[in-house]
């Protein structure tokens, strides 16, 4: 520092510790609660020091709210996210940035104005286009008199129905539909020299192998950033995927938690529950701390 | 900005924006032109179509007292929990900034809860605020009747505020100390020579360097406080007792998905909608003054 200020730096010290003990005991007093059995875990107060039933409390919480699929589903779920994310959102950028078509600032604002309303906000009116996906469609045929000219000519009904309720895809698409990706690129997209498109047309080649052989290598550090940041974000998505999985086998892991919530009569079983929520917060938080260094560029680059 | 070198291919370009654009057509264009169809409308009851009834399914919302009562709970919700995680999230990053030893151990670790699932985080302090197992029922022991979260609106709506903002300060600690560390040393220790303390280099020139952050944060917490909200109200209260913590999302899903009101729902969404961009453009253009800022 630049002076000496005994007096605060133990100030700060002291700050900085209580933050630190209140950002931990969360963490721990779930790891704890959940090595207590039934009676331990309802002491008052709660001992502090670990108990042994921690593995059994585990393997419980597992079995009730049959974690093993869940997780899976959770991870598949959240993978694809991302990986769509980093898939589609380059695609954009490249083709905003890079081309010069008609209409090409009016899509730029379409993709803009997604950056607005989150998926929570319009989430009714969601549930019943993924209900069928191809409802939009349908009413365009219909509106625009298509449907009733098909009809006419191949003597075919037209009613396009795909149903994605239950579904990876349903879980997944609509969360990829929003803009965030696509500004993290087009930033960094229009810090790449022009020298090196130019370099590269000289070369000759075009657009397809100048987007694969140059761009994408140098995008790297973005993807891994943005990688990390919607896995974590898919992972923890709960609202989205309470409502479309309305039947257990691709519920994931994070909506499962409602069973483990200890219901009023009787002796509650929090061991049982912290030893779920344990089990649950562990994946991101494994991603969060192997990954920090993209995970905090990722978090800064994509909300600015 | 743009690019002065492109590639001249027009159906080339546009294809490889035509993925991103079936997408958004579909889950956010259509459903956000539904809702506001749904919302001046009215579903018959056995079916048969919706019929028009203009802004009468707003008039209904904004006369009923529950929706009122949802968006003050929203806003308490809002402005308590913003208020708290920021000003925590402020102070620690100001403290981290000052980089005495463990700073960097600080930087690591206190970012942690903001990669945790809002329902993850609300079953943990169900169980740390619950009142007759866990720690508040210590105190109840003490004072009994103390703190109940099942029955009592304000300690139901204390627990929320207490998991949300546990998880944003972490948040905001990142973006703060980001803000600090943009500025330049030398401006510090000009201010040092010219025998400023600590606490006044922090109020003239820190504290004025970091307002966009300030003001950019203060936006995202509100919006997440109304999105990110749902988990910890689902887990910890489910809107209880008594409504007092039926945040806005919250009563748009049990109105939309267990009442089965599709239209009031949708009302109500184009009502947070309406809210939310009013807030997102006030962003922006604070955005716009930080980028001539510098």
């Amino acid at each position: 520092m630049v002076e000496r200020t005994p007096f605060l730096n133990f100030f700060t010290h002291v700050i900085l510790f209580v933050g630190f003990v209140l950002c931990i005991a969360p963490f721990a007093v779930v790891a704890i609660a959940a090595s207590h059995n039934l009676r331990d875990v309802n002491d008052v107060p709660m001992s502090l020091l670990p108990g042994s039933d921690f593995w059994l409390n585990i393997k419980t919480a597992w079995t009730t709210a049959d974690l093993g699929p869940k997780l899976l589903n959770s991870f598949i779920m959240a993978a694809g996210v991302a990986a769509g994310k980093v898939i589609i959102s380059a695609l954009t950028a490249f083709s905003i940035v890079y081309f010069r078509y008609p209409g090409r600032t009016f899509i730029f604002w379409l993709i803009f104005v997604t950056l607005m309303l989150p998926l929570e906000v319009r989430i009714v009116p969601t549930y019943a286009v993924v209900a069928n996906v191809l409802s939009p469609y349908q009413a365009i045929l219909d509106v625009t008199g298509l449907s009733w000219l098909i009809e006419k000519v191949s003597g075919v009904q037209v009613s396009l129905s795909l149903g994605l309720l239950n579904s990876y895809s349903g879980l997944i698409l609509p969360l990829i539909a929003t803009a965030t990706g696509t500004f993290l690129y087009r930033q960094f997209f229009l810090t790449v020299p022009d020298e090196l498109t130019e370099a590269a047309r000289m070369d000759g080649a075009g657009a397809l192998r100048f987007f694969i052989d140059i761009l994408l290598p140098l995008s790297r550090n973005n993807m891994a950033a943005l990688g990390t940041i919607m896995f974590l974000w898919a992972w923890n998505q709960y609202l989205w995927p309470l409502l479309i999985t309305t039947d257990q086998s691709h519920a994931t892991a994070v909506t499962e938690l409602k069973q483990l919530i200890p219901n009023v009569g009787g002796i509650p079983e929090w061991n049982i529950a912290m030893a779920g929520t344990l089990i649950v917060m562990l994946p991101p938080l494994i991603v969060v701390v192997l990954m920090q260094r993209w995970f905090v560029r990722g978090l800064i680059a994509t909300e600015k | 900005m743009e690019k002065r070198v492109t590639f001249s291919s027009w159906t080339i370009g546009i294809l490889f924006a035509v993925p991103q654009l079936l997408l958004i057509f579909t889950f956010f264009y259509w459903p956000a032109g539904q809702a506001v169809y749904w919302s001046l409308t009215l579903q018959q009851p056995w079916g048969g179509g919706n019929i028009w009834v203009g802004l009468d399914n707003f008039r209904s919302i904004l006369a009923n007292a529950d929706y009122w009562n949802s968006i003050t709970a929203s806003l308490v919700f809002a402005g308590i929990s913003t208020g708290l995680a920021m000003f925590v999230g402020l102070v620690l990053a100001a403290l981290t900034d000052r980089q005495l030893t463990g700073s960097r151990f600080y930087r690591v670790v206190l970012i942690w809860p903001y990669g945790i699932a809002a329902p993850a985080l609300a079953m943990a302090f169900r169980f740390i605020l619950a009142p007759e197992a866990g720690f508040m029922a210590v105190v109840n022991q003490v004072w009994p009747g103390f703190w109940d979260p099942g029955l009592d609106g304000t300690d139901a709506m204390a627990s929320i505020i207490i998991a949300f903002s546990w998880k944003y300060v972490g948040y905001n600690f990142i973006f703060f100390l980001a803000a600090f560390q943009a500025i330049p040393r030398s401006l510090i220790e000009a201010a040092a020579m010219d025998g400023s303390g600590v606490v006044r280099r922090f109020w003239d020139i820190q504290f004025p360097l970091i307002t966009p952050t300030i003001f950019f944060l203060l936006v995202i917490n509100i919006t997440e406080s109304f999105q990110d909200s749902f988990g910890i109200v689902d887990i910890m209260t489910s809107g209880g007792p008594a409504n007092a913590t039926n945040l806005m999302v919250y009563k748009i899903y049990s109105d939309g998905f267990k009442g089965l009101d599709y239209s009031g729902a949708a009302a109500q969404s184009i009502i947070l909608m309406v809210l939310i961009v009013v807030l997102t453009i006030f962003q922006f253009r604070f955005i716009e003054r930080r980028v001539h800022y510098r």
